[in-house]
C-alpha cells in the first residue's frame, strides 16, 4: 500500500529527534522513553493536569461520574477523514455523551509497534491533539509501552473517559415505552466504507470519509433543552444501527419498527455497499448516535438534532408488537425482521 | 441511485402485485434459481407480499450452499501446506467444514485471505514469488468468466506460483435435475439474471418445451423480482411454456460472447457433486488439460475425500423445491448460521439462512 498521505498541515514541525522510527527503548523507561514523551507526547498534548507528570491525575468530582473505556485497534491507521488518533478520543468522548454525562476528562494509553515510523507516531498524536481541543475535553494522563515487531500492528490506542452525569440525564432502555420515536443524528455507514476503500486489496476510488467526530454537543442540548423525555441514547460502532436497535429492543422488552426509506444514507454509501455486498445497517459509524425520545418531544428533538446535522431523521418507533425484535418497512412496503449478525458480516460471491 | 432507485419504487411493486393478484386463478410453485434472488425476496419482504395462490420455493443457485464439504476440507488441507496463501471469496470463509471453517484455519495461523476478485490473487502471487497462491474459485457461470481470466492473466504474465482450486456449477443441468424429479412441485421458474447475463438464454429454451415449464430470466431487484413472477403466472395461467427475458437491461440471448470465450478457453464440462443434491452430470467446470499447470488439484496432488453432510439435513429436499426451511425440525433450534447443520443454513444467500435472518420471528413462533 502507498505511504499515508498526512492529512493534517503540521503546525508544529516534527520535532528533532535522533530516531526515525519506534524502536523497543522507547518503551524501556529510560531515556529514550523521555525523550518521546517530553518532546513528543506532553508537548503536543501539554494542559496543566498532564504537565504534572505524576502517576495519575487527580481529579474532583461532586455528584454522579460516568466512567468508561475502549481500545482502538483499527487497521489502515490513516483512513479517509481522520486517523486512528481521533477515533481514539472521540470514540471516549462519545461513549460518555451516550451515558448522559459531560465528557470532561481522557486517559491515553499507546501500545506501539517496534518500527513504526516516527512521522506516523506524529501524525497520530496531532489528531489526538485536533480531537481533543475540538471536544474540549483534555488528556491529563496516559502510557506508552512498545512491543515487538509482528507483535502488534503499528499502534493500538486505548483511552478512558470520565464525565459528570448531566442533571437532567436519565439514560437507559428500560425507560423506552410503545409510542416514543426513534431517531438518528445524521446520515449512516459513512465510516465502515472509508475503512475499506483502503483496505489493502480493496482499494477502491471514493470521496467517502468516515465520520469520526465528537457527539456531545447535540446530545447535551437535548438533555438540556428535552431532560427526561430523552429515554435512550447509544452509537451505532461496531455492528451498525441494526445491532443497537436489537439492543434497544431486547433491552427494554418491546418492538422496534423502522422505516427504510427513512434511513438516511448517502447515495455514495449505498453505491459502495451494493458493489461491496454489504447491507448499510451493519456498517460501523463514529459520529452519530440513535435516540429514543418521548413522542410528544419528537418533532423538537428533530429540530435539535437537524441544527447539528441536516441529515438526522426519525427513523421509527418503539411498539408493543414483536418484543424484542426489530421489524423493517422496506421501500416497497414489505417487512423484515432485521437481526443482529452471527459474526462479521462478509462480502458475498455474487 | 440511478439504475436502483426505479427499482425499488414502492409505487411500481404496488402495481405489479395488483397486476399479479389480476390474473392469478389457481395455486402455482414458482422456483427462483439464484441465492440472490432469494435473499432479495426475503430481504424486501416480498414473500408475504404475493397473493396466497404463489408459493416460492428457493432454488440451487447459492454457490456458498452447494460447494460439497469435502472441497471445503480440499481448501482447508491447501492452507495448512507450508508457503501457501488461500484467497478466498468473503462468504465462503465461514462455511464449515467437516471440522473447521477457513476462518477457523485462518485464526490458527493458516495464511488465509479475503479478495473481491482473482485478479487481486494472480497479483499477490507475483508479489510473493516464493509462495503459492491459491485461489478458491466457487461459484456459477457468473463468476467464471473473472475466474478463467486470472489463470489467463497468470499464464501470459508467466506467474508459475498461481492455481484455483474450482468448484464451479452450472444452472441447466441443475434446473433439469430437479424437473426431471417425479415429485416436482415446481411449475415455472424465475432464471438467474446474473447466470444469463454471461451466458445467455438459449440453453433454457429446450429445458421449458422437454418439460413444459415458463422460464423467466429474472433480476434481482423487487420491481424485477415482481415483474418475473408476473410474467411466469401470465404463462402458467394461459398455458403456455417458453423462455422470456425480464431482465433486458443486461441479459441478451447469446449472453456475453466475450466472457464466454474466455471460460471456453479454461474450463471443460465436467461431472460436479452438489451439496445437498448429489452428483449431476455435465453439471460442472474444471481446468482443461492446457492450463492443467493452474489447476490446484493437479499442481498438490489432492485426493478427494468423501466427506458427506449431517445426515438429518433436508438440504436437498429444500433445494429441491420439496420443502421449506420451516418444514425442518433443526430450523432455528439446532441448526444456526453460527452452528449451521447443512448447507442452505450457511451463507445468507441460502434458503434457511435467508429465512432465519429476515423472518425468524414467524419461524420461532409457528
Amino acid at each position: 500500500m502507498s505511504q499515508p498521505k498526512l492529512s493534517i498541515q503540521l503546525n508544529c514541525p516534527l520535532p528533532k529527534l535522533d530516531f526515525d522510527v519506534i524502536t523497543l527503548g522507547h518503551g524501556s523507561g529510560g531515556i529514550l522513553t523521555h525523550r518521546l514523551l517530553d518532546t513528543g507526547v506532553f508537548n503536543i498534548l501539554k494542559n496543566d493536569l498532564l504537565i504534572e507528570q505524576h502517576d495519575g491525575a487527580v481529579l474532583k468530582f461532586d455528584g454522579p461520574v460516568a466512567f468508561t473505556t475502549d481500545s482502538y485497534v483499527v487497521t489502515p491507521i490513516f483512513f479517509p477523514g481522520g486517523n486512528i488518533g481521533e477515533l481514539a478520543v472521540n470514540g471516549s468522548i462519545n461513549d460518555l455523551a451516550m451515558c448522559g454525562a459531560i465528557p470532561e476528562y481522557l486517559s491515553l494509553s499507546f501500545i506501539l509497534e517496534e518500527g513504526l515510523r516516527m512521522d506516523e507516531f506524529w501524525e497520530v498524536l496531532l489528531g489526538i491533539k485536533k480531537a481533543s481541543e475540538a471536544a474540549g475535553v483534555p488528556i491529563v494522563t496516559g502510557d506508552t509501552k512498545v512491543v515487538e515487531r509482528g507483535k502488534g500492528d503499528k499502534v493500538f490506542i486505548n483511552t478512558t473517559g470520565l464525565g459528570r452525569i448531566h442533571p437532567k440525564a436519565s439514560i437507559h432502555a428500560n425507560r423506552a415505552r410503545p409510542g416514543d420515536v426513534v431517531l438518528i443524528s445524521g446520515s449512516v455507514a459513512n465510516h465502515g466504507v472509508a475503512i475499506l476503500s483502503v483496505r489493502q486489496g480493496l482499494e477502491f476510488e471514493t470521496t467517502i470519509t468516515s465520520d469520526t467526530q465528537p457527539i456531545h454537543k447535540p446530545v447535551l442540548n437535548l438533555l438540556d433543552e428535552l431532560g427526561g423525555d430523552v429515554k435512550f441514547l447509544r452509537d451505532p460502532t461496531r455492528g451498525g444501527v441494526a445491532t443497537v436497535l436489537n439492543e434497544l429492543a431486547i433491552q427494554s422488552g418491546y418492538g422496534v419498527e423502522i422505516i427504510q426509506k427513512d434511513i438516511p444514507v448517502s447515495e455514495q454509501v449505498e453505491g459502495a455497499c451494493e458493489m461491496l455486498g454489504l447491507d448499510p445497517l451493519y456498517v460501523a459509524n463514529e459520529g452519530i448516535f440513535i435516540s429514543v425520545v418521548s413522542e410528544a418531544q419528537s418533532t423538537n428533538a428533530l429540530k435539535i438534532l437537524q441544527r447539528f446535522d441536516p441529515a438526522s431523521s426519525i427513523i421509527g418507533r418503539v411498539v408493543a408488537d414483536h418484543p424484542k425484535q426489530v421489524v423493517l418497512h422496506s421501500r416497497i412496503g414489505g417487512k423484515r425482521i432485521v437481526s443482529m449478525l452471527p459474526g462479521e458480516q462478509l462480502p458475498r460471491i455474487c | 441511485m440511478k439504475y436502483l432507485s426505479e427499482y425499488r419504487d414502492a409505487s411500481v411493486a404496488q402495481q405489479l402485485l395488483e397486476d399479479i393478484k389480476s390474473i392469478v386463478t389457481r395455486p402455482w410453485t414458482l422456483m427462483e434459481v439464484c441465492g440472490g434472488q432469494t435473499h432479495s425476496l426475503v430481504k424486501n419482504g416480498i414473500l408475504k407480499m404475493l397473493p396466497k395462490e404463489i408459493t416460492m420455493v428457493h432454488g440451487p443457485g447459492c454457490p456458498v450452499c452447494v460447494t460439497p464439504i469435502h472441497i471445503i476440507d480440499e481448501a482447508i488441507e491447501l492452507s495448512q501446506k507450508p508457503n501457501v496463501i488461500l484467497c478466498s471469496f468473503g462468504d465462503m470463509l465461514r462455511v464449515p467444514g467437516t471440522k473447521k471453517s477457513l476462518l477457523e484455519v485462518k485464526a490458527e495461523g493458516a495464511d488465509v485471505r479475503m479478495v473481491y476478485s482473482p485478479l487481486e490473487a494472480v497479483k499477490l502471487a507475483k508479489e510473493n514469488p516464493d509462495k503459492e497462491v491459491v485461489f478458491f474459485a466457487v461459484g456459477f457461470e457468473t463468476t467464471a468468466p473473472a475466474n478463467a481470466l486470472s489463470v489467463i492473466q497468470a499464464a501470459k504474465q508467466g506467474i508459475r506460483n498461481y492455481s484455483i482450486l474450482t468448484s464451479h456449477v452450472l444452472v441447466p443441468p441443475a434446473m433439469e435435475a430437479i424437473l426431471s424429479d417425479p415429485e416436482t412441485r415446481v411449475n415455472a421458474f424465475l432464471a438467474a439474471g446474473h447466470v444469463c447475463t454471461i451466458m445467455g438464454y438459449n440453453e433454457y429454451d429446450p429445458i421449458a418445451s422437454k418439460y413444459h415449464v415458463p422460464i423467466v430470466v429474472t433480476g434481482f431487484e423487487p420491481v424485477d423480482l415482481l415483474q418475473g413472477i408476473y410474467m411466469a403466472v401470465k404463462q402458467l395461467e394461459q398455458g403456455e411454456a417458453k423462455v422470456e427475458n425480464q431482465y433486458i437491461r443486461y441479459v441478451q440471448r447469446e449472453g456475453n460472447l466475450h466472457a464466454k470465450k474466455t471460460i471456453d478457453e479454461v474450463f471443460a464440462v465436467s461431472d460436479r457433486e452438489w451439496r445437498g443434491i448429489g452428483t449431476i452430470p455435465g453439471s460442472g467446470w474444471e481446468v482443461n488439460k492446457t492450463y492443467a499447470l493452474y489447476d490446484a488439484r493437479n499442481k498438490f496432488n489432492l485426493v478427494e475425500s468423501t466427506a458427506e453432510d449431517h445426515t438429518t439435513c433436508i438440504a436437498g429436499e429444500i433445494m429441491k423445491g420439496k420443502k421449506k426451511p420451516f418444514d425442518c425440525p433443526h430450523f432455528g433450534k439446532t441448526c444456526t448460521p453460527e452452528k449451521p447443520l447443512g448447507s442452505p443454513m450457511v451463507s445468507s444467500e441460502g434458503a434457511c439462512a435467508a429465512y432465519y435472518h429476515f423472518s425468524q420471528a414467524e419461524a420461532l413462533h409457528a
